[in-house]
């Protein structure tokens, strides 16, 4: 699990975070959901260390991991596992030494022990047979299936998702869904993915916090979304005609 | 460079020389580093070299017209400069542009496209696995590719010489064999080993701290070489000042 509590976070006198606290629990996906400028990618880069909060902590377990000192946060993000929006890759290295990194920086592994982990992690996205190929080669979709199996190669215990499906088709954008919800419930893993699509919240999202110009203004699940009458929220989610349509007939 | 970039510059270097996660994939990051900067330079080094001891040689001829001066002399002459300024400075302001600019672009490219993050966030001392290699691979290579341009460069001094007949062979050979003070050399390497160090580590910090896309990481290429290159002459003069 992890918890945050009461992040505040600036940029030159930008107030980007404003007391953002909130609890995401293992075993089922959680979304960091908003507009464009609302704060969450900064959320999650303040949750994995990449910024610094002005104030405020992050707890995995119940470790702090803001006071932490550099190698304190190593021994943690060897938990973590994340998928960038624009994937990530190590375009000097094919798929399967970009998988097989991590692997070969933190573990005592044999070669063979760490080609089985990267085909059982390849076969997992649906991607068996891509090892060779470098990322310049593979379609978006591809790529941030490569992206997941990266991820997953060190078994964390926390995976981290920013906006995995931007530039994605919606067919696409689902079979992506359906992999994060899947490896989610399947290895217990705390999920949190931060994005503004609304296939995404509709369909995975079993616990979800929304921002809106650095405050949290809303927390819930997908089910409940539907009946809540915050403006704010309702203005981002049912935006689209055919979103305002589906909401009067439900 | 103003003092919040050198301060930034100084707390990189401090993240660089942190204990490696792994020293074999380290040395292997090495070994490929030191051939791009050492085996991928030689060529160009080589023809630079030689057609400017040649250049001096012909100059020197030149400016030296006098029946007191001993035609030997162009020989020390050629010697001592290409050992003790031209090998060393000539060679760094032109590794500067093309192992600079490409350090500079590869790093930066990384951090616009989030490689550096995900480094990060596997728990990877980026800095150390990105830059320390480089700068290795410069304080080791550099200096060898200037031993490399002394020898060509007082070669192409007797090749220049014999064949425009501004000095006879013999004359040129007596010229860099009369008064050899082996000390030269040592300058010289002192001053490589420092300008291998920063056309590495300049172009890296520029590199690392780049924000934005494309347009940014090419005016941060730019800026590296710049900067590379006035902080060689700087420290070239520091250098020479301190050792001679």
């Amino acid at each position: 699990m992890i918890e945050i509590k009461d992040i505040y976070k600036s940029f030159s006198g930008n107030d980007v975070l404003q007391g953002i606290s909130g609890k995401f629990e293992e075993g089922v996906t959680n979304l960091i959901i908003g507009g464009s400028g609302s704060g969450k990618t900064t959320l999650l880069k303040c949750m994995v260390g990449l910024h610094q909060p002005d104030s405020g902590s992050v707890l995995y377990d119940g470790r702090d991991f803001t006071p932490m000192t550099y190698e304190q946060r190593i021994e943690v993000r060897k938990e973590i596992g994340m998928l960038f929006q624009g994937s990530a890759l190590f375009d000097s290295m094919t798929v399967e030494e970009n998988i097989m990194f991590p692997l070969n920086m933190f573990t005592d592994q044999s070669r063979k022990e760490k080609l089985e982990r990267v085909d059982f992690c390849l076969e997992r996205v649906n991607l068996a047979g891509k090892n060779k190929l470098f990322p310049a080669e593979l379609s978006g979709g591809m790529k941030k299936r490569v992206g997941i199996a990266r991820a997953i190669s060190m078994n964390p215990k926390y995976l981290f998702c920013d906006e995995p499906n931007s530039g994605l088709d919606p067919k696409t954008s689902i079979v992506i869904d359906e992999l994060i919800q899947e490896i989610t419930e399947e290895y217990k893993t705390t999920t949190i993915v931060v994005t503004h699509d609304m296939n995404s919240v509709m369909g995975i999202g079993d616990y979800i916090l929304f921002l809106h110009e650095g405050k949290k203004f809303w927390e819930g699940s997908n089910k409940e979304i539907a009946h809540t009458d915050i403006q704010e929220l309702n203005d981002f989610v049912f935006a689209s005609r055919f979103m305002k349509a589906a909401k009067d007939k439900f | 460079m103003n003092f919040t970039n050198f301060g930034r510059y100084i707390l990189l270097l401090k993240s660089v020389f942190r204990r490696p996660e792994k020293l074999k994939i380290y040395l292997k990051e090495i070994a490929k580093q030191m051939d791009y900067v050492g085996v991928g330079s030689l060529g160009l080094i080589a023809i630079i070299s030689t057609f400017i001891g040649a250049v001096m040689t012909l100059q020197i001829a030149f400016q030296l017209v006098s029946d007191f001066i001993p035609k030997t002399i162009i020989g020390s002459v050629n010697r001592d400069s290409s050992i003790l300024e031209l090998s060393p400075t000539i060679s760094a302001i032109v590794l500067a542009g093309k192992i600079g600019s490409a350090i500079s672009s590869e790093i930066g490219s990384m951090r616009v496209t989030e490689q550096i993050d995900a480094l990060e966030i596997m728990g990877i001392n980026a800095p150390g696995y990105l830059i320390l290699p480089k700068i290795i691979s410069g304080i080791t290579m550099v200096p060898m590719l200037v031993i490399i341009s002394m020898f060509l460069s007082i070669t192409g001094g007797y090749i220049g010489g014999s064949i425009s007949g501004a000095v006879t062979p013999a004359e040129y050979i007596q010229g860099i064999t009369t008064d050899f003070n082996p000390y030269t050399i040592t300058v010289a390497l002192v001053k490589a080993f420092v300008f291998g160090f920063i056309i590495t580590s300049v172009p890296a910090y520029e590199g690392f701290y780049v924000r934005g896309g494309a347009l940014e990481v090419s005016q941060a290429s730019t800026r590296a070489v710049v900067i590379s290159c006035i902080s060689i002459l700087v420290c070239d003069y520091l250098v020479t000042q301190l050792l001679l």
